[in-house]
Parts: C-alpha cells; structure tokens; sequence
C-alpha cells in the first residue's frame, strides 16, 4: 500500500502540475480539497482521467468523486479494490 | 478624450522590457516553457495556479503581473473597473496540439480537462482577470499580425461605454514555442503626471504602439 | 453616434438553413437534437445537435472543394443573408465580423491537412477566405473568446457602426462539431446524456450543437428587404474574475454586464419585453442566470433558452440566437423554452412554458462563457 500511495503522489504532483512540491510534501491522510492542497474542479476531473488512464479504472458516477478523493490513502485504497 | 499609455510590458526575444528598460533577461536560448520559468522565479511571484496555465496564458499572465506590478502605476485604482482586450494570430494552437494528441485514437482515448479548458485563446484573460480582480469587459480577438489599428479601435470604442476606468491591451502571441507579448496600461488623461515622459509620445494611438512593438529590432544587449 | 440596425438574418443549424426553417421547427417544438448513433464525435452516442449533411452538401455542392466544411457553411449562411438586403459586400465601407470558437480545427489531423493551405488552421486565414469569397477589401475582425463571441461580435459590430467607421457589418458566427471539441466536453462530464432541459428541476448538463448564423448590421434602416428593422441598441462584457470554467455562484459578472447593456442602451430593467438567455442546462451556469437576472430587476420577464431546440452551438450560439430574438421580435411571438417543466434554479425568472402571442418590443440578449466572460445586448424595435 506504501508503495501505491508514494507512486501516486508522484503521479498527482506531475498530472495536476503542482511544480513546486515533492511527494513528501504530501501528507497521506490529509484533504486533497478544501483546505489541503486546494485543489478545485478541474483537478478533481484530472484525477478521474488518472484513474482511468493508470489503473484502468472507470468511475461510473463523478459523484463518488468525494470520496475515492478524499485524500492519497482513499485513493489508494480503491484502486487496490478496484484494480483489475 | 484621449487615452494615454501609462505603462508597457514586453517579453520577446529572452527579455523582459518595461517601458523601454529591460528589467530582466536571459543570454541563452531557454525553451519558452523555461524561460517564462524563470521571469516566475525573478520577479518572486508567489502564485502556485501558474504552473497549470498552458504556454499562452503563462505568458499573458506573467506579461499583465509585471505591467500592474511594483511600483503599480499610480493611475490603477478600482480594479473591477479594468478592462482587457487582447489579440494574437495563432489563438491556442499549441494546447490544441496537445488536446489533439490525447484523442488521436479511441483505444488511447484520455482527453484531459485541465487541458482542454485552455484550449481557448480567451482563457489568458480570464486568468489575468481573476488574479487582479478586473471585471471589466474583456476580449480576445484574432489577427494575423500585430494590429495596433485593430487594438487602438476596439479599445477606445470600449472606453466610450464609459464603463472602463483603465485597460490592459495589446498583443500575446505563442506558436510552437515561439512567443512576443507587448501589453499597454492605458487610462484616461486625468492630469496626473508621468513622470519624464513626453506626452506626445505616450497619447495612445496606433503610431505608438507600432513603434514600440518594432523597438525590439534595437534591442542589442 | 449613429443609430445601427440590424436585419437580414440566417440561421444554419440542426433545424435548417434559413430562419423559415428554424423557426418552423421551433413553433412545432422540434428540437434537433438527437443521438450521435454513428459515434462519429466520441466513443459514446451521445445526444448532438448536427446540420444535416445531405442537404448541405447538396446546398454547398457549387463551392469549391478548397473551401473547408465550416467556411462553406458560413459562406452560405452570408449568401442568404445578402439576398435579403442591399448591402453590397465588396464595398470597402462595410466589413465582416467574424465570430468562432475554433474554426477549422479538424486541420490539426494531419491527413485532413493535406487538403489546405497552411495558413487555413488560424482563424485569420479562415476569415481571409471568406472575405475574398465576397470580395470584401477589409481585413476581418475575428472575435474568439469562447461561448460569448457571437454576443460580443453583435456589440463591436454596433459600436464601429455607431462611432462611423463602418456603414455595413456582416457579423457571422460558426463553429462545426468535431472529435477535438467533443472529447473536451465530456472530459469536463458536462455532457446531459440526453436532450439538455434549461432551467428545469431535472437538467444535468449541456447538448452541443453545431452551426452557423448571420446578422447584417447597418446605419440604414432602408438597406433590409423584409419585415421592420430592429435597432441594436448597445451592450456591454464584462468577467466573473472568479474561475477560468466555472460561473460565479453569484452571478454578479453578468449582472454587471446587464447593467452596463441598459445604461449605454438608455433603458431601465422594465422596458425589457424579453430575454434570451445563455441558458446552457447545467447545474451552475442557469443557476447564476437566475440569480443575475433577479439582481437586475428583471425576475418577471418572460425568458427562455433556445438551446434545448439547437443545442449549444459555442461560437455561433450568440449570432444564432439574436438572430432568433429578432424572428420573435419581427413575428411578436414569444418561444418557448424547451426541455423546461419544472423550475430548477433559486431565481423566480419567469421561464416561457409555451409559445405566445406578444407585443416584443425589445429584447435581452445575454451569453456566458469559459474564461468568466459575460455579455449583454439589447434589441429596440424603432
């Protein structure tokens, strides 16, 4: 699961172009939105295209959204349910 | 009712130009995407957003950041009230590559939003518009070189409305990489001095802006 | 300053090539959008609004293999327009205003390529072309700044009129479906997966459409051939400098443009017969429609959306659907707003359920777009 979640801050610093931080910037547990790295809607769709395009996993309904992205350890926990 | 030039920003060529003076430059032959890195860097903006603007809207973004800049000219107040009204030949030509390269085929089919949104050449000025809180009106229009006829006539007709108390206008232009940005402050003649300007020489009008737009043929150091 | 009309106006869209035929399929509440089965724009059949291809290829046959799908499309929706007015083109007094999103970007295909000139990938080059098709001396003005082009274009058209550069401007906007633009939309899952609603309870998205419409805007009222002119009477932009896709929640950008609009048009909220709004059915844009057109005063004027009959036709939407306001104006009929039933935004806006008789003296055009852009113009019978 380390391993997944450490892969998956490299992939979210480089597709959502957050350039002036490093994976350890990144605290696992702590909100991706909101307060956290503030990040917004059209990052949030971005990840879904991650998802998609690394794991090859689909999200049915963007509304799901919330909580698969909570934070990189909610991430990680479904992409390890989810993968194929 | 004249308009005036209070201030211009110009980044070609590695340079970073504020009316006439070059505050900024670069001896080598940087990648656009590098060097507009670098003028970042420079002038210390702390904006983190600017690392999801595309090539044009970097450009844009950094050319209206330094014109509004420190010292910020004494003539910006009610920034709601400011107006933009930009112009280029190749509108987004080269986020629209990369759009296109991720729908090339529908078995590696991954369009990404946070490129496509930049897939049009309005966006800089929404950008720009968000960062300095501008709600004045704001176009883009398309030509197929600098037009500062077309610059001069929109502008001024946009004033007219007397709903601008100043502007931000001029020319952004990127194409594979290749870049040239030159943007006007323009306001209203209210008295206020400018400083050791000669006033002929900063009355906004296509003449001016033309000859600035060529000074970058006496650039030499 | 002059006064500037405006007049002979076409419509080509997934309801048909002249305004006869759009509004006819209007008044029977026949919207052309309808499933993409062929899944020619996307992996997904989604609902599109397309200009039917048999016909215009039968209509364009005559144009030159040169001229790509878009500009055939506008140099036939110009040539309607001309016919029903004495602008000359190829005077130098008048000038075409150009209005798109992306114009011929289906170039970006290299093998599509091939077939053009370099230059035909840039919106300058495309206008270029059609300025020489008519023989117009004057270089175009190309307004490209998303869904409120066509809007904006009506307005600088009527200020370089008004301010006495020009006499004639024929302001034309269209932009053409195609993989680029689709794909974009449903990575932003924006996309209704079936026929957009505006304003109603249940909407969930935008239906894209495709096509291209054309207003002639003139300082002589005598230069149209049909019906009472129409004074364009100003408008105004304005930026949310909130979010480069998102509305504001509250609305106050367009507000400020519908502010703007009514004071350079010496009016005041009341003298508004009708709106035609933005109105692109997802949750957030008819959401600050309403709050801004409540902020304006006008929460009792009857409005509508006409894209649940064409679809949002992006850089075309705004010339296509002033055109409409002026059929509705010239006909005094107020068209309904289809795919609402239920109202679904917090502002008590008066959304047209059916087509009526009504005196439309003057109308509301307004438009919204990516990059925080808004825009407003008004419409004054003389």
């Amino acid at each position: 699961m380390e391993e997944l979640i450490q892969k998956l801050k490299e992939e979210i610093i480089e597709v959502l172009n957050l350039e002036e931080m490093e994976p350890g910037d990144i605290d696992s547990d702590a909100p991706l939105f909101g307060e956290g790295l503030g990040l917004d809607s059209i990052d949030a769709l971005e990840l879904i295209v991650l998802l998609e395009k690394n794991y090859g996993i689909k999200i049915e309904d963007p509304k799901d959204g919330r909580k698969i992205f909570f934070s990189v350890r909610t991430m990680a926990e479904y992409i390890t349910e989810h993968q194929k | 009712m004249p308009l005036l030039i209070r201030k211009y920003c110009d980044i070609r060529k590695q340079r970073v130009v504020v009316d006439g003076k070059k505050v900024f430059g670069q001896e080598d032959d940087a990648a656009a995407r590098l060097f507009l890195k670098s003028v970042y860097r420079h002038f210390r903006i702390d904006y983190p957003k600017f690392f999801k603007m595309d090539g044009l809207s970097k450009l844009g973004f950094l050319t209206a950041e330094i014109l509004l800049g420190d010292p910020a000219p004494a003539q910006i107040h009610a920034p709601e009230n400011g107006g933009i009204i930009l112009t280029n030949a190749s509108s987004s030509v080269d986020i629209d590559k990369k759009h296109f390269d991720t729908i090339k085929s529908r078995e590696q089919y991954f369009p990404s939003p946070s490129n496509f949104v930049y897939t049009l050449p309005n966006i800089m000025a929404g950008e720009i518009a968000i960062r300095h809180g501008m709600k004045g009106e704001n176009s883009v229009l398309i030509s197929r070189q600098f037009d500062p006829e077309l610059i001069v006539g929109i502008t001024r007709l946009a004033f007219e409305t007397e709903s601008l108390t100043f502007c931000i206008c001029g020319w952004v232009e990127m194409n594979d990489e290749h870049y040239e940005s030159l943007l006007f402050l323009v306001g209203q003649d209210d008295g206020l001095s400018d400083g050791d300007k000669s006033r002929e020489d900063i009355i906004f009008d296509p003449l001016n802006l033309m000859k600035r737009y060529k000074a970058v043929n006496e650039w030499k150091n | 300053m002059k006064e500037v009309f405006a007049g002979a106006e076409n419509i080509i869209s997934s309801l048909g090539f002249t305004c006869e035929e759009n509004i006819c399929a209007i008044l029977e509440g026949r919207p052309g959008i309808a499933p993409d089965v062929k899944h020619e724009y996307s992996p997904e059949s989604l609902p599109l609004a397309l200009v039917e291809r048999q016909r215009f290829g039968e209509l364009s046959g005559g144009l030159n293999r040169k001229y790509t799908r878009l500009e055939k499309m506008f140099i036939l929706s110009v040539k309607d327009s001309l016919a029903r007015c004495g602008v000359d083109a190829s005077a130098p007094d008048t000038l075409f205003l150009i209005t798109t999103t992306k114009g011929n970007i289906e170039l970006l295909d290299p093998a599509q390529k091939a077939a053009y000139g370099k230059d035909n990938i840039y919106l300058h080059g495309m206008a270029a072309k059609i300025t020489r098709f008519f023989g117009n001396p004057n270089q175009a003005v190309v307004v490209s700044n998303a869904c409120v082009s066509g809007v904006l274009g009506l307005i600088y058209g009527q200020r370089l009129i008004s301010s006495g550069r020009y006499r004639n401007i024929i302001v034309s906007g269209g932009d053409l479906l195609s993989e680029f633009i689709v794909s974009g939309f449903l990575s932003f899952q924006s996309l209704s997966p079936d026929a957009c609603r505006p304003f109603d309870r249940s909407r969930n998205g935008l239906s894209l459409g495709e096509g291209c419409g054309t207003i002639v805007l003139s300082e002589d009222p005598g230069i149209f051939a049909e019906g009472e002119p129409v004074r364009l009477a100003g408008g105004a932009g304005s930026n949310d400098a909130n979010h480069i896709s998102g509305p504001s929640r509250t609305g106050e950008g367009l507000y400020l443009a519908i502010r703007h609009a009514l004071r350079i048009s010496g009016m005041d909220a009341k003298a508004i017969d009708s709106i035609s709004a933005h109105g692109t059915a997802t949750l957030y844009n008819d959401e600050m429609e309403s709050k801004a057109f409540c902020a304006a005063g006008m929460e009792n004027i009857p409005l509508n959306s006409y894209k649940g009959y064409i679809g949002h036709t992006l850089g075309a939407a705004g010339v296509i659907e002033a055109a409409i306001c002026l059929q509705s104006m010239k006909r005094n009929l107020l068209f309904r707003s289809l795919g609402y039933h239920d109202h679904g935004v917090t502002g008590n806006i008066q959304v047209i359920r059916q087509t009526q008789e009504m005196p439309v003296n003057t109308c509301l055009k307004t438009g919204s777009g990516f990059g925080g852009s808004n825009a407003a113009l008004i419409f004054q019978k003389m």
